[in-house]
């Protein structure tokens, strides 16, 4: 069975924040949640990196390990789900999450949160399928479409990639090849494109 | 000529082997030196270590790729402070049924007198049993959350289980505050009755008399009574502080600040758990005539006699007498009518 990821090539990255916008309009994202973001280490600087982050939907998720009502699912294809019926909104996927994916429609007192938000790989959620309720809860269900989540289907540059592992593990993997090696301020640029070859590089 | 032979040969492999072994030493240094290296390790490295960058998303730490600590929390919390807590709380529960089991309560030494002494006024009882009641609610729901899905959700059903524990967890955040206002009321009102004295370290070395024998003579609070005091305000503080930490998460504390204040939490809560279960026992099974006191705010003449006989000098219902010197069990106490204090 595929297991689904996703993988951002920080090489072609280029900080447009389509993904972010993308999954908001898509998914009908409740007000300031947003699901995917993207986060440009060095930024301004030469070798400044961009990446776009969202659930990771991890095969050993940190969230499911805490959730006290054990509300974290995954499904078939390794999509990590919650189930909003179940979230008491204590916050404990929120402090457990290396990438900040869990969040809260609300910081209300006495720790009123609501219910946790998160990406859900354009898979929708434990309703059924591209029903409604499924719709208002977790946002659109694309997978049940035969389509990958719209972030990565739209990216411009290709820099964020989502499927099964394995095969974006070997598109990953032959760019790299292609490339042919990484690029070093050092040396002239390796690959006729990206970073390398817009700054600092030296001239061949 | 042949013991010279193995001699050179055995020298030649010792050689061999040093120059080998640093042959390999360069090549590896060579490797890492500034060609090898991946020029971007170190950022990564960083970046897995919580150094934040840039993002358009607004909001609290959306710069942050890697949130580091939540390993760390996550870890303690399923880990070792889950342990910890059960451990602690199973061990005071098993060893006070053994307690009770081998040495029974502490009784009466001599039979009631009949005659009552005011200990415990109507604002200090509501007070303290305002307190108690917050206390166990808060604690349980709390076991309830660190707890719940390993000790209830096998048995039940996953919605009603997550319902129970969405109301626990709202009354555990409403009844945070009010624990916290009790604790301070309740800090102010005994505060000078729990200042440390001379007599106190007698009453602790023989544990209250359950070991050694007799009654050591104590003030209206005894050593055992002030301890589970400081131990309650120390912790109780400890509690509160986090607590609220974790209840208005509105003041843009970031999640370090939850996560650090969620493990202390834990960790105080643990202290007062336990603490409080042996209180529960003393103050109820453990000792006879004890819990009418904070019932009814009376206790016997001779259950005063045995565990508080300085306090009964104080207010001035019986004559101070010299040290050691045990109480007559026919005397009439003197001037019981006066005021209490």
């Amino acid at each position: 069975m595929a297991r689904m990821k996703f993988l951002c090539d920080d090489e072609r990255c280029i900080e447009c924040n389509a993904c972010v916008t993308a999954c908001k309009n898509e998914n009908d994202v409740p007000w300031g949640v947003n699901r995917r973001r993207v986060v440009t280490l060095n930024d301004g600087q030469p070798g400044e990196k961009s990446i776009s982050v969202a659930c990771m939907h991890c095969t050993d998720p940190p969230c499911a390990a805490v959730c006290p009502v054990d509300c974290f699912y995954i499904t078939e294809d390794g999509v990590v789900l919650h189930d909003k019926d179940l979230c008491i909104g204590c916050g404990y996927c929120f402090y457990a999450c290396p990438f900040g994916a869990p969040q809260f429609p609300q910081d209300g007192a006495f720790g009123a949160r609501g219910k946790m938000d998160k990406c859900t790989f354009c898979a929708g959620g434990p309703e059924e399928d591209l029903s409604e309720a499924e719709f208002e809860k977790y946002g659109r269900n694309r997978l049940a479409e035969g389509k990958l989540p719209l972030c990565a289907e739209m990216c411009s540059t290709k820099a964020l990639l989502a499927g099964d592992g394995d095969i974006i593990a070997d598109i990953f993997r032959e760019r790299v090849v292609r490339r042919a090696g990484r690029d070093d301020d050092r040396k002239p640029p390796a690959s006729p494109w990206g970073w390398g070859q817009a700054y600092g590089g030296k001239k061949p | 000529m042949a013991a010279t032979g193995c001699h050179r040969f055995g020298r030649l492999v010792r050689w061999g082997v040093l120059v080998g072994v640093l042959l390999m030493y360069a090549s590896l240094l060579w490797a890492a030196g500034p060609d090898g290296a991946n020029p971007r390790s170190d950022l990564w490295r960083q970046v897995r270590e919580g150094v934040s960058g840039y993002s358009a998303v607004a909001g609290q730490e959306t710069g942050e790729l890697i949130q580091a600590s939540g390993e760390f929390w996550r870890r303690l919390r399923n880990g070792p402070l889950s342990w910890a807590v059960g451990l602690a709380l199973g061990g005071t529960l098993a060893a006070l049924s053994l307690f009770y089991l081998l040495k029974g309560p502490i009784r009466l030494a001599k039979p009631r007198t009949g005659v009552l002494v005011p200990r415990w006024n109507a604002a200090e009882r509501f007070l303290h049993w305002l307190t108690a009641l917050s206390f166990i609610l808060l604690a349980l729901t709390g076991l309830g959350l660190l707890y719940g899905r390993k000790a209830l959700l096998p048995w039940m059903q996953q919605e009603t289980f997550a319902a129970v524990l969405g109301w626990g967890k709202f009354l555990h955040n409403l009844t945070g505050p009010l624990f916290v206002l009790c604790l301070l009321a309740m800090t102010w009102m005994w505060f000078k009755d729990n200042l440390w004295r001379k007599s106190d370290w007698r009453w602790f070395k023989s544990f209250g008399g359950m070991f050694g024998g007799g009654h050591p003579p104590a003030g209206r609070m005894n050593a055992g009574e002030k301890a589970w005091f400081w131990l309650l305000v120390t912790f109780g503080t400890l509690v509160s502080l986090t607590g609220l930490v974790l209840d208005f998460p509105l003041f843009g504390l970031e999640r370090e600040w939850m996560q650090l204040s969620h493990l202390l939490h834990v960790a105080g809560a643990l202290v007062i758990m336990t603490g409080a279960l042996g209180h529960i026992y003393i103050g109820s099974l453990g000792t006879e005539g004890a819990l009418e006191g904070m019932v009814r705010g009376r206790v016997d003449l001779s259950w005063a006699r045995q565990h508080h006989r300085l306090w009964l000098e104080e207010i001035g219902i019986e004559k101070k007498r010299p040290k050691g010197e045990a109480t007559p069990e026919t005397e009439r106490p003197t001037g019981f009518f006066r005021p209490q204090g």
